[in-house]
């Protein structure tokens, strides 16, 4: 058997024998199994009993993830331009960037809910909090990182501050830019579903995943727990892909990281 | 007796970094119009700082510099780098990095495209406009900096070991492009290299530099006639030529340990 089609055949494998342990863990189990372990098959009906609710909520948590995620990259790519421009302005901010980094989200969660009140704003503000870091840190390095030669030949070449930045730091920095932007892209879920387990029932009562997540665990609903923590796993998978998208198209064509290595 | 400007004068030009030791010690030399220059010497004997101090990119410390009459700084327009790297920019297509020097000088676009593709046309690498530099070998990349560079019209060109990189065969058919393209361009060179054959092949005047600091220890006359070809490397001129440079560079050198 060739190499790669054990590449393709050992994934699978190790999902039949994941979900062979987790029916005869569940048999093991005996009558309390119901209730700690729903089975695959228990999931999918609660997905099906609770579909409308668990889209609902997927559907608000995707709105606050996207809100927050979009002003991350915008706010940190200006904030990074800031950053780059000398030694000194990075040494007085990185610091304090470094603190809010340090501060675990979940204990600044309740506070900002004081600050914003609950609902989309302080879900939005969590999301772009978890996703302002590293997107910042990434961009600042990427427009420091600049080939030395690349810029003495803009010097020689009398170019303005502003055309080196725009024709050289800015694309030279996309690289970066971008590994920022796949990790932000897989911890926007996870901040909205943060903020949203903290803040969810918003006006109106329409909460995302997080506040799904207590209402269920409140009720004992443990299949539908599943489910719902299946589907921000989907939710984290198509943020992620979306994040290698965007840095696919944007890269391909000329970063060897990203093109392939025939041509 | 007409009296011809130099087109780089140097005059006892010293320069260290900061406070740190003397880098260039007393450099003198004046450069004529159509001179070719190879600076060669062991490492660390400030060549390639020689190249910085005529683009301008690096202030003298102290003596007196001139290109074309004026101080370096002033006369960046007359001056085209080609780097040890080929110093590409990645995500423009060749074309494209062609035009960047002429971008910056705000160029229309029209007559960028026209200069890049004769540039282009010059280093051989006509219909590769719209690749990118991952898709070319390192002797093609160096091409597409030297048409860069060539893009400029400079009177100057300094080239900072362009071709160290590169295998012997493609250096020896890069060098003797270089003269041909020189034939038509009429530029004056700076070039460094570590390699006695390449500096004796391309220039009509070479400096030996020794180190601690760097100092002009000898310059040698190449009176090969140009066109150079094969037949150049092949005669016994040449040839003497290389092993007298080589020896007054390992009298530079000192004893190796």
């Amino acid at each position: 058997m060739s190499k790669k089609t054990l590449t393709y055949i050992l994934p699978v494998l190790t999902g039949i024998a994941f979900f062979g342990a987790w029916y005869a863990v569940r048999a093991l189990l005996g009558e309390d199994g119901k209730f700690l372990l729903p089975t695959p098959d228990e999931i999918l009906v609660a997905f099906r009993e609770y579909g409308d609710q668990l889209w609902a909520a997927m559907l608000n948590t995707t709105k606050g993830a996207v809100i927050g995620f979009s002003f991350a990259v915008v706010v940190s790519f200006i904030f990074a331009l800031v950053l780059s421009l000398t030694p000194m302005v990075r040494a007085s901010l990185y610091p304090y960037l470094m603190i809010l980094q340090m501060t675990p989200i979940i204990v600044l969660a309740p506070i900002l809910i004081l600050w914003v009140g609950p609902g989309l704003v302080s879900v939005t503000v969590i999301t772009f909090l978890i996703c302002f870091f590293p997107l910042t840190v990434n961009t600042t390095q990427g427009l420091i990182s600049t080939d030395r030669n690349l810029v003495d030949l803009f010097t020689m070449c009398k170019a303005t501050k502003a055309q080196e930045i725009l024709m050289l730091r800015i694309p030279a920095a996309l690289p970066y830019f971008f590994t920022g932007l796949r990790i932000a892209a897989t911890l926007a879920p996870i901040g909205a579903i943060v903020g949203d387990f903290y803040a969810g029932n918003s006006a109106g009562g329409q909460g995302g995943l997080g506040f799904l997540t207590i209402v269920f665990s409140s009720q004992f609903k443990n299949a539908a727990l599943f489910a719902t923590a299946a589907a921000s796993c989907g939710l984290g998978f198509l943020f992620a892909g979306i994040g290698i998208g965007l840095a696919w198209s944007s890269l391909h064509k000329w970063h060897d990281s990203y093109a392939k290595s025939d041509s | 007796m007409t009296v011809t400007v130099p087109i780089v004068k140097f005059d006892q030009v010293e320069k260290r970094y900061g406070d740190g030791p003397l880098i260039l010690d007393r450099i003198s030399f004046e450069a004529q119009r159509g001179d070719f220059i190879s600076l060669i010497g062991p490492s660390g004997c400030g060549k390639s700082t020689i190249l910085k101090l005529i683009s301008g990119l690096n202030p003298i410390s102290g003596g007196h510099a001139t290109v074309e009459s004026i101080t370096p700084e002033n006369a960046a327009e007359e001056l085209a780098f080609v780097f040890q790297e080929p110093t590409l920019l990645p995500w423009l297509t060749v074309q494209r990095n062609v035009e960047v020097p002429l971008k910056i000088r705000g160029v229309e676009s029209s007559r960028r495209a026209e200069v890049a593709r004769k540039s282009l046309d010059l280093v051989g690498l006509a219909g590769r406009e719209e690749a990118y530099p991952r898709q070319l070998s390192g002797g093609q990349k160096m091409r597409v900096s030297i048409a860069r560079a060539l893009s400029l019209s400079p009177k100057i060109l300094l080239l900072d070991e362009p071709f160290g990189a590169l295998d012997e065969m493609t250096r020896d058919h890069l060098n003797e492009e270089l003269l041909a393209i020189r034939d038509r361009k009429a530029w004056t060179a700076f070039f460094v290299t570590h390699s006695v054959a390449e500096s004796v092949f391309l220039s009509n005047r070479i400096f030996v530099l020794s180190a601690n600091p760097g100092r002009i220890h000898r310059e040698v006359r190449v009176d090969l006639p140009y066109p150079r070809t094969e037949e150049t490397r092949q005669s016994s001129a040449y040839q003497k030529l290389v092993a007298e440079v080589t020896l007054l560079l390992r009298s530079v050198e000192g004893p190796r340990t």
